[in-house]
């Protein structure tokens, strides 16, 4: 998302799933596995490739099923996407087939960013990406040729030490074929669980609070402070009293190695599963063991489970009301159906209880003023809250629970609440005023193949399980058609290996190791193995690298040397 | 478009060119019977019980694929038109179990509908009756062929729909059988399991076999809600009976995915009732017994009865103030900054609004992150 906001200001999908099926003329998809993560928008692109012959350019190391639907598919190396994006925009401006208009009134940055991709000429492009010079060549003449196209990616993009850069590339290639703004064009970010967006939105960040509005702004800062009824002193790093932090606080990736070093002492979390997603799992164990106290609010005993202190269960998305933010930015109800087993609650009635008990017992070191509008934390429902969501952040001013009932479906921004929401972003003007354009230059991945580790696995989902595998695990017919971890090897090396299809593999990295059946398929190219992190036996994080994107802090899931060998 | 004026049962409505006739009289509330279409599928014409009678059209016309056209004077419930559809209709149940007393699609069934509409009894026909084996080995879908009325929505949906073509109609005439690829299994086949099928078929020859036996249409409550697994937003209607989901139904209105789901937010929901589900607050027994120090890791035994590391289940209070003395301690004996949130992308907005306020007011730290990044 950090990609987007350099870019234009705001990082968000710009278009929307019906305008993007209905209305481009080409898709080009990179890094989203779209038919398995996000099956209805990769139903909605077959629908479009097949009924009115929209163009469909995937860009994927492996032979997804997508690719079978595919004008054409450039099978790159894992990690090349910036050379790749570059090196189609070579050709693109080589020959002319820039918007020239576009670029000259709604963008800013070309020159340099000209004089960046001119270096990535398509011999070069081949030689990094692996991908022929035609195949590049007939892409670029797809992409110019079909406008608007529409990008859509997904964690093939974020989930590398380049993900920003990745990012801004897209930016720079929609901007140069000026396919921002308009119907069935625009940069399309697939967010991969159903409330990313709304937890991102709603200040789950370390840097932002509701509609990312920054934490480093005092202006910002004094605004929480009137309406949560903090003294407006700044609570910085050093003392434990006074009013709200300016500091950016610890991401994921940083908290719990923070844990491990003893500069987090308590942990609270709420329905994730670090052991089973984060990277490096080895590694977060030790974290977790030496945290001091660890608060997880869950529906199941996960993987997590073992090293927390308090447990406390919460109930589960049948089982109470509140509002979810899809990929597309459109808030919706979700509806309580059952109620909970014994005695589980909603997740939004246990962290008032608890805050007010930290409040209770707070004495004199934080005070809070009572009269301030948004202080308290009786709440006797999820649309009270929702009120004073509307209230302090401006892209949900107009978000009320009414014109939900209504049947008014609503994409931020809804300005207010007769504002009928956004189903395009970026129309006219971008959110910073100009679009950017930025040089990016390709960097490789921090861990190559070598001769001790040396082939490239690659991490993802698929589509009978989810994430952690906590909840489809615990789903029987989920269970049944996709029982345990499958690992994807080529035949070439699997025929090297001496693999059948009746042996299980041994992959290690130089952090971890798991076994599993191997699943011998061209989906991976030689020298690449797919895994999984559904099963907690046989989870690829054991063996991921926690090497982070600088800028967005997302660890390198996609990138990382292994060795294979045949398991006794 | 340009509009076309017709006349369906001496009532003037208008429609579109390229519409047929059972659109415009769908769109204008008049009610014609069929059993093989579908509003977000192309039309088939496989039923013959949309027959209508059209004025100068020598033989009834099935209103689905008929193109609306100006002038056309349509009659949708003429003694013709009625003994057609019911001449049909018993064509359909000949072969037909009447086994509506157990069948899963009874009170779902437009088959059954129109029976009791049109007075079918079952015995006009005496003949050969399939019996096909109710075998085909998926985890999802209970295929019974012997209700299968060959409306061919299924393959429509499956082509139009999802796009991966896994159902077919093989073979001809009284032969004639859906089946799946090659002719084999579900689970042989490219079926991604998406229910599209299940959705549209009129009949109770695909059903959800987590649903079986669970309950009758009017013994549910149907409530509109969002699916929990991915991004897309897809709404779907749980249908709950005692307590307990037995079903997932389309939302035809939904935004983002206007009725259609994916395997799990059609057949993924029964986590919700697994007997792992959390239902106690629990504490660690060092945490309850005084001022007990936290077992370092080696020292945790966690199912040995009295170990400090065993889980002790408890009530919401002592669970509650144990947790927030807690954060309390951290937050004021070292550093604000001692204290880290995880919240989370499977919560609602609402929920990750009051983590965040949490994490800002109450402790007065920003470390707050979900899997975003993961």
């Amino acid at each position: 998302m950090a990609g987007l906001a350099t870019s234009f200001g705001s990082g968000a999908m710009t278009n929307s799933i019906d305008d993007i099926a209905e209305h481009a003329k080409a898709f080009f998809v990179i890094g989203s596995n779209t038919t398995e993560q996000h099956p209805i928008i990769g139903m909605r692109i077959r629908q479009a490739v097949r009924q009115r012959e929209a163009v469909l350019i995937v860009a994927d190391p492996r032979r997804i099923d997508l690719t079978d639907f595919a004008t054409i598919h450039l099978r790159h190396e894992p990690g090349t996407d910036i050379a790749l994006v570059n090196g189609l925009m070579n050709i693109i401006l080589a020959n002319g087939w820039e918007d020239g208009e576009f670029i000259a009134a709604r963008t800013e940055g070309f020159d340099d960013f000209k004089s960046a991709v001119e270096e990535y000429t398509p011999d070069r492009v081949a030689e990094i990406t692996g991908v022929p010079v035609e195949q590049l060549q007939q892409a670029a003449e797809l992409l110019a040729e079909n406008k608007p196209t529409a990008v859509l990616w997904a964690m093939g993009i974020t989930q590398h030490t380049t993900g920003t850069h990745n990012v801004m590339s897209l930016a720079n290639l929609q901007m140069l074929l000026g396919n921002m703004g308009v119907p069935g064009g625009g940069t399309n970010p697939l967010r991969g669980q159903n409330n990313v967006q709304g937890a991102c939105d709603l200040g789950g960040l370390p840097n932002v609070y509701p509609g990312y509005q920054s934490v480093t702004s005092a202006e910002v800062r004094e605004k929480f402070a009137q309406a949560w009824g903090l003294s407006t002193a700044d609570g910085g790093s050093q003392t434990a009293v006074g009013g709200l932090s300016s500091a950016v606080g610890l991401g994921i990736t940083e908290m719990i190695p923070a844990a491990g070093e003893g500069k987090v002492k308590a942990l609270y979390i709420l329905g994730e599963d670090p052991i089973m997603s984060d990277p490096d799992t080895n590694h977060i164990r030790h974290c977790l063991e030496s945290c001091d106290f660890i608060l997880l609010q869950e529906i199941f005993p996960s993987e997590t489970a073992p090293y927390a202190d308090v447990l406390l269960p919460g109930a589960s998305f049948a089982e109470k009301d509140g509002t979810f933010t899809n990929t597309e930015r459109r808030i919706q109800m979700g509806r309580k159906a059952i109620e909970s087993p014994g005695e589980a609650k909603p997740d939004w009635w246990i962290t008032a209880e608890l805050a007010k008990r930290v409040l209770q017992t707070s004495d004199d070191s934080r005070k809070i003023d009572p009269a301030a509008p948004y202080s308290g934390w009786e709440y006797e429902n999820t649309a009270q809250i929702m009120a004073e969501i509307a209230a302090l952040t401006p892209s949900y001013a107009g978000v009320r629970y009414e014109r939900m009932e209504n049947g008014e479906t609503l994409q931020w921004p809804v300005k207010d609440k007769n504002h009928p929401g956004t189903p395009i972003l970026h129309v006219g003007q971008f959110a910073r005023g100009l679009g950017k354009f930025h040089p990016i230059e390709h960097v490789p991945p921090a861990e190559l193949p070598d001769d001790e580790y040396p082939i490239i696995l690659s991490t993802g989902r698929v589509l009978f399980h989810w994430h952690g595998g906590q909840m489809t695990r615990r789903s029987k017919g989920l269970l049944e058609i996709y029982p345990q971890a499958l690992i994807e090897v080529n035949e070439d090396d699997a025929a090297k290996l001496g693999l059948n299809g009746n042996k299980r593999v041994r992959v290690s990295s130089r952090r971890g190791s798991i076994e599993a059946k191997a699943l011998i398929t061209d989906r991976v190219p030689p020298g690449m193995v797919y895994a999984n992190f559904h099963f907690p036996e046989a989870s690829a994080n054991e063996l991921t690298i926690a090497a982070l994107d600088p800028i967005a802090k997302i660890p390198e899931y996609k990138v990382c040397a292994v060795k294979v060998e045949v398991a006794n | 478009m340009a509009t076309v004026n017709i006349s369906v049962d001496g009532k003037k409505i208008q429609g579109e060119t390229g519409q047929t006739v059972l659109q415009v009289a769908r769109e204008a509330g008049i009610y014609i019977p069929v059993l093989c279409d579908h509003p977000a599928l192309p039309p088939e014409g496989a039923c013959r019980i949309c027959l209508v009678e059209i004025e100068k059209q020598g033989t009834l016309q099935p209103a689905c694929t008929f193109p609306a056209t100006d002038g056309l004077v349509i009659h949708t419930n003429t003694e013709r038109v009625r003994a057609s559809r019911k001449f049909n209709l018993e064509l359909l149940i000949s072969d037909h179990p009447l086994d509506c007393m157990t069948c899963e699609a009874t009170g779902d069934c437009l088959l059954q509908d129109l029976a009791y509409e049109y007075s079918v009894e079952g015995d006009r026909f005496e003949g050969t009756k399939h019996h096909y084996s109710i075998n085909d080995p998926n985890p999802f879908i209970q295929v019974d062929r012997n209700k299968c009325i060959l409306c061919r929505l299924c393959v429509r949906a499956c082509r139009e729909i999802n796009g991966v073509e896994a159902i077919s109609v093989f073979y001809r005439g009284f032969g004639a059988y859906i089946g799946f690829g090659a002719d084999s299994h579900m689970a042989d086949s490219p079926c991604e399991f998406c229910g599209s099928c299940v959705a549209v078929c009129p009949t109770g020859a695909l059903w959800p076999k987590m649903s079986l036996g669970k309950g009758r249409p009017w013994e549910v409550e149907r409530i509109q809600t969002t699916c929990p697994y991915c991004g897309v937003g897809c709404q779907i209607i749980l249908e709950v009976k005692d307590n307990e989901i037995i079903k997932v139904d389309s939302a035809w209105e939904g935004p983002s995915n206007h009725g259609w789901t994916c395997v799990k937010g059609r057949f993924g929901w029964d986590f919700v009732h697994h007997p792992d589900r959390l239902t106690q607050p629990q504490v660690r027994r060092y945490l309850l017994e005084g001022s007990q120090p936290k077992p370092g890791p080696a020292d945790r035994h966690p199912e040995v009865a009295g170990d400090p590391w065993e889980w002790v289940e408890t009530d919401w209070d002592t669970a509650l103030d144990i947790t927030a003395q807690k954060f309390r301690q951290h937050r004021d004996e070292s550093d604000p900054r001692s204290v880290g949130v995880l919240t989370s992308a499977k919560c609602t907005n609402e929920e990750n609004y009051l983590m965040n306020k949490f994490t800002r007011q109450v402790i007065g730290t920003n470390s707050i992150d979900h899997c975003a990044r993961l």
